[in-house]
Formats: C-alpha cells, structure tokens, sequence
C-alpha cells in the first residue's frame, strides 16, 4: 500500500505528468477554440496524426525543431481550413465533415511517410528536444525537477492555456468567437461575420492541434509510426466537455488525465499479475466516465453544431 | 451567392451523386499517385486488374467486401436515425470474440446449420450490447454518443488482446496471439471453390434486403426515418424515441457484430488485434457512398473492395504504397458530402 502512495511522491512521475499532459493541451486547446466557435471538429485525431508525422519529417529533412512545429501547426492550419469549409459556408454535417479529415488526414500521414521515407529495419529517428532547464527556477528541489525542467513546447502548452484563456475571457475577439458559438444572429447584428469568425477558430484550433501531434514525434519520443496517436485526439473531444468549454478547467482535466495516466504506468511495474491491457483500457473508459459525470451539468455552446446560413433562422 | 432548398430532387441527379464523387476522389488522389512518379492511369488500370482481373482475384474482392457490406449497413441504419455510431470496428470484434469463443467451447458438436446460425445470433447480441451501452448514456445523461463509441473502439481491441493472450489462447499457434480456432465443420461453406470466398457473403446480401425491407416496409423503418429528420415531430406524432433508437441501436450495433461473427466463420477461423483493417470506419464511407440505402452499400461495398484488394496488386507492381487506397476511400467520402449537398440545394443567386 506504501509503495502505491510512495508513487505520488516521486519527482518523476509528476514529471511525466506534464509530459503526458503536453499533447493533450494542445488538444483540448484546439477543439475547444473550434467548439466556442460553434464547431465541432472531430478532424482532430487525423490532424494530431498528420502533425505528428509532417512535423517529424521536418526535422529529419533537415528543418529545426522550431520549423517542425511551425510546419505541423501550417498543416494543421489547412486540414482545419478543408473542415471549415465544408462545414460553416457549406454548412455539411460536422460530424461526417470530421470523420473525413480524421480519415484523409492519417491516410495522408502514413501515405507520405511511406512515400517519403526510407525504412530499414527500425524506424529511421530525429534528436528531438531536450529538456529545458530555467535558470535558477530548476534548482528547487522537486518543483525544479517537475516543473522547470521540461522541453520547451510544454512551457508552450502552458502559456498556450493562458493565452487562450484570456483571449476568449477578456479581448473583443474573444467575445466575438464566444458569441460566435452562441448565438451567430446576434454577432451579425453586431455587424461582424460570423462565418469568417467560425473559420478563423477552426482554423487557429486545428494548427494547436497539428503542434500536439508533433510534440509526440519530436518531443515525447523520435521516430514516427502511422498508430502513435491512440485516440488522444477523441479523449481532447472528451475533455472539452469535462471542461464545460473553458480552458483552465481544459488545462486542469488534461493534467488530471495524465496524472492518473502516469500513474497507471507505474503501477503495472508494482502490481505484477495483472495484464497490462487492463491498465491500458483505463484511461479511455475514465473519459467516458467523466463524461457521464459532467454531462448534464456541462455549459454547451447553444449554437455548436448549428450551420449559420444568412438570413436562414 | 448563397444556397437554396431544391423543390425536389431529380432522379437522374441522385443517381450519378455517387459517381461524380467517386471521380472526383480518383482525380484528387491522383495527385498524390503522380508525386510517387507513377501516372494515376497506369495505377489505376493496375488496381482494376488487381481487383477484378482474374477469377482469383474477384473472388478476393467480394470476400473482402462482405464484412463492409455488414459494417456498412450498420452505419447506414445508425447514421439514418442520427444515432452516430462510429463504433462498429469494436462491435465487429465484440461480435467476432464472440464467435470465436462459443464456437470452440459451447457449440462444437453441435449440428453445424444450428450452431453457425446460432453464433451468427451470438455475435449480433454481442454488437448490439456494446452499442446499447453508449446509447444508454446518451439517452440517460446526455453524454454525445460519437465521442464513447470511438473511444470503446480503443477498449474492446485492448480486451481482445487480453483474451487471445489469456484465457481464448490458442495453444498451438507457437507462440502468436490468436484466439483458440472455431471447429472446421462449424465454419461457414465455400461459396466458390479453390476460393476464399464463403458464404458470408449471401448472408451480407439477405441482410441488405432485410434492411431495405424494414426501412421501406415496416412501421419500425417509418419511425427510426422520422427520428432522424426530427425527433421533435416524430415524438408529436406519437413516436416512442428512446424505444426507437434502442431499436436502431440493436440492429446497427447487431449487424456491426455480424460482420465480426461472419468473417471469423468466414474466413480466418479465429480472431487476432489485426483481423479488421478498418472495416468499421470503412463501412461509414461505405454507407455515405451509398447516400444510406441498402442497395447501395452493397455497390459502395464492392467499389471500397476493389480500392482495397486492388490497392495492394497495385502497390507491388508499381511501387506506390497501398495507403493510396485509404486516401482514396477518405477523399470519396469528403467529396459524396459535398456532392450530396448539391443534389438536395442548389446555387441561388
């Protein structure tokens, strides 16, 4: 029993947290901005698949790890703007319209890779981001071991969360996707476009979604394969809702999440006998558990997955 | 420039939707064929050849066809009363677990017409528990049935490898993991000899014909319509929802569980974590292709087939890798919504 609670106080697991966490802010992040907006994006295991392949083909192409991300969020960026189009002027279901990305999006990704890739025996691998150690901050035991000395693109996650934060809580444009989401009438009476303000955050949601992505092929680990996102991008979807659509709840459900993920890891190394399938089933059915739990409470956006045509009530 | 409802739809339009979307998708992908530095029409000749070319290979075709004609019709039934059930691919392994499993510990033995029909029933019930579930979420709290169907995709394969590792083992397999095998004499007849083609393959069209019969026939077709267009007017007329969409639960989720059932008796004999590649997502392109008509999965069916098994003669002759076909099957998909759009509105100025 000592050995299970132990576990909560070493260093390394709140460390993984934070990596773990890292690709599922990016996530929620981005689905999040897509959903206040009014859309539902379920582009976004394809476009977490395509980012993680694009932004690793980068950098093994000889780009910087910078320029991957850059490129992974640009491909994101598009596959969110092929969404958008379908389902804002066109006004198609967002459901199907999602689950096409999803498909073109990871058939393009293994598509290219096998195109562009020569693979011997094991998967050829990039250096990918170390760990960035903050001066001064990092020397804090424990706390300077978890917090401070993580790569760089979670330091970005972070204040990615901050950021969006206080751009839909506090700036006008904020207001505007915010209402956007809820009531698209009243943003046009205000003179503004709501079918530009749609695309424009399924667009910027989906390059954060393309960074995710790429944060497991250059940062969490080096190499790429067309399977490596494991439906993150649906457990994202999920958080969304166990974050009744605010991002700090966002940040705090990816971090809860990835902490009893972490934990789960280190737990089939205590608990021998048990088969690994089991711990690995966990986290998926915890989601749906959350869902069931906050669902009826959760705030949705009255308009999301309503299509806005002018004139049309 | 903005859209307007079409007053009604002209046949001749609805029919060539699906075609026009088919050649859409084979031009885009055609793009990505000639970055390999093949020309598309030399590739695409070669996938016909691959596909349809010989006695072999059709009967290879139509083998890999039957599963999406089952997967399909579960999506179409599903998608139709706006039930998303994107979780076919775990109720086909929910439905082929099951077989598997009774079929080498319940029934060998048993007469085999009675035991097959009997673990086809089995896998049906499987699938359609494993659906009822999400269903029961969405229709007790609320809870979006896209996002738990996906997600238990990702729970039932893990639990089929932790059953083909341990308790479903097959101890003769040296050492692979792969569920122990159902009795030769309880697996489903040739249809075609020297073939791999069976018999599952009536079973997928009769299912076909049993579904057109319930939409078009029955008053439970009638309703699980009207729930999908507006569950709203459906309830003032009198419609039961949640005791409709637990029928259109049952039968999509059952017939998503057949496909498992058939392609175990069917084809491999047992079950491994790779026994379908994507027959689950594929019937949802299957069932948009085929606008959600019975007969036109069966079309849809066929021409994801040929992608499929075509893809891979393809591929081996002129080197394009074979995810060629899943670009293709997501850009057919893509371009049938769009298509479908503008069967049902036109441009209005």
């Amino acid at each position: 029993m000592n050995d299970l609670l132990g576990l909560f106080l070493t260093a390394s697991l709140w460390a993984a947290v934070l990596n773990i966490a890292t690709p599922l802010i990016f996530g929620t992040l981005g689905a999040l901005l897509c959903e206040r907006a009014g859309v539902l994006n379920l582009g976004i295991e394809g476009i977490m698949t395509m980012g993680a392949m694009i932004g690793w083909l980068t950098v093994y192409g000889g780009g910087g790890l910078w320029t991957g991300l850059l490129v992974a969020a640009a491909a994101g960026a598009l596959l969110g703007l092929l969404h958008a189009g379908l389902t804002v002027p066109l006004g198609l279901s967002q459901h199907v319209a999602g689950l096409g990305i999803t498909l073109l999006a990871s058939a393009l990704a293994a598509y290219l890779y096998r195109l562009l890739v020569e693979i011997g025996d094991l998967p050829p691998t990039i250096v990918p981001f170390q760990p960035l150690r903050i001066p001064g901050l990092s020397d804090i035991p424990f706390l300077g071991e978890v917090l401070f000395s993580r790569t760089p693109p979670t330091y970005l996650a972070l204040v990615a969360a901050l950021v969006l934060g206080l751009v839909l809580a506090r700036t006008p444009l904020g207001l505007a996707v915010r209402m956007t989401g809820e009531n698209p009438h009243a943003v046009e009476a205000q003179g503004l476009d709501p079918v530009r303000i749609r695309i424009g955050a399924v667009v910027a949601g989906s390059a954060l979604m393309g960074v995710g992505g790429a944060f497991l092929t250059t940062a969490a680990f080096n190499s790429f394969f067309p399977a490596m996102v494991q439906g993150r991008g649906w457990i994202c979807i999920a958080l969304v809702v166990f974050a009744s659509w605010r991002p700090g709840r966002a940040l705090l459900g990816a971090l809860l999440f990835a902490l009893f993920d972490a934990y789960q890891l280190r737990l089939q190394a205590v608990v021998p006998g048990v088969p690994y399938q089991l711990f690995l089933m966990a986290p998926y059915l915890l989601s749906i558990l959350a869902l069931t739990v906050v669902a009826r409470r959760a705030q949705v956006p009255e308009a999301l997955m309503a299509p806005y045509r002018r004139g049309e009530r | 420039m903005r859209l307007e409802r079409r007053s009604h739809v002209p046949l001749a339009l609805a029919a060539t939707t699906p075609l026009a979307a088919v050649a859409a998708a084979l031009v885009l992908a055609g793009a990505f064929i000639a970055l390999a530095g093949v020309s598309p029409l030399t590739a695409y000749a070669e996938m016909l050849r691959g596909a349809l070319g010989s006695r072999l290979s059709l009967t290879e075709m139509l083998t890999r066809a039957t599963p999406l004609m089952l997967t399909g019709l579960a999506a179409a039934v599903a998608f139709r009363a706006r039930v998303w059930n994107i979780g076919a691919e775990g109720q086909f392994y929910a439905g082929a677990l099951l077989a598997a499993w009774a079929g080498h510990s319940l029934l060998a033995g048993w007469p085999a017409p009675l035991a097959i029909a009997l673990l086809m029933l089995g896998g049906m019930v499987a699938g359609a528990l494993l659906l009822l579930g999400p269903l029961a979420l969405r229709l007790g709290f609320g809870v979006d049935e896209v996002v738990t169907t996906l997600l238990l995709n990702f729970v039932v394969v893990l639990f089929v490898g932790l059953m083909i590792e341990g308790p479903l083992k097959d101890p003769m397999a040296f050492g692979w993991p792969q569920s122990v095998p159902v009795p030769g004499d309880l697996r489903l007849p040739d249809l075609v000899p020297r073939s791999r083609l069976h018999v599952g393959l009536l079973v997928a069209l009769a299912a076909a014909a049993v579904v057109w019969l319930i939409n078009a026939r029955t008053v439970w077709g009638r309703e699980m319509k009207a729930a999908g267009l507006s569950p709203r007017a459906a309830a003032f007329a009198g419609v039961s929802l949640p005791r409709t969409l637990v029928g259109v639960a049952l039968l999509s989720g059952g017939l998503a569980g057949l496909a498992g059932a058939v392609e175990v008796l069917g084809s491999t004999g047992y079950v491994t974590t790779t026994l379908s590649p994507g027959f689950g997502y594929a019937g949802i392109v299957v069932a948009m292709l085929a606008a959600l008509h019975p007969a036109g999965v069966v079309a849809a069916a066929v021409f994801v087939a040929t992608i499929f098994v075509g893809a891979d003669a393809m591929s081996r002759a002129t080197g394009v890798p074979s995810f060629i076909a899943d670009v293709i099957m997501a850009l057919a998909l893509l371009s049938m919504l769009v298509a479908l759009l503008f069967t049902t509105h036109r441009i209005a100025r």
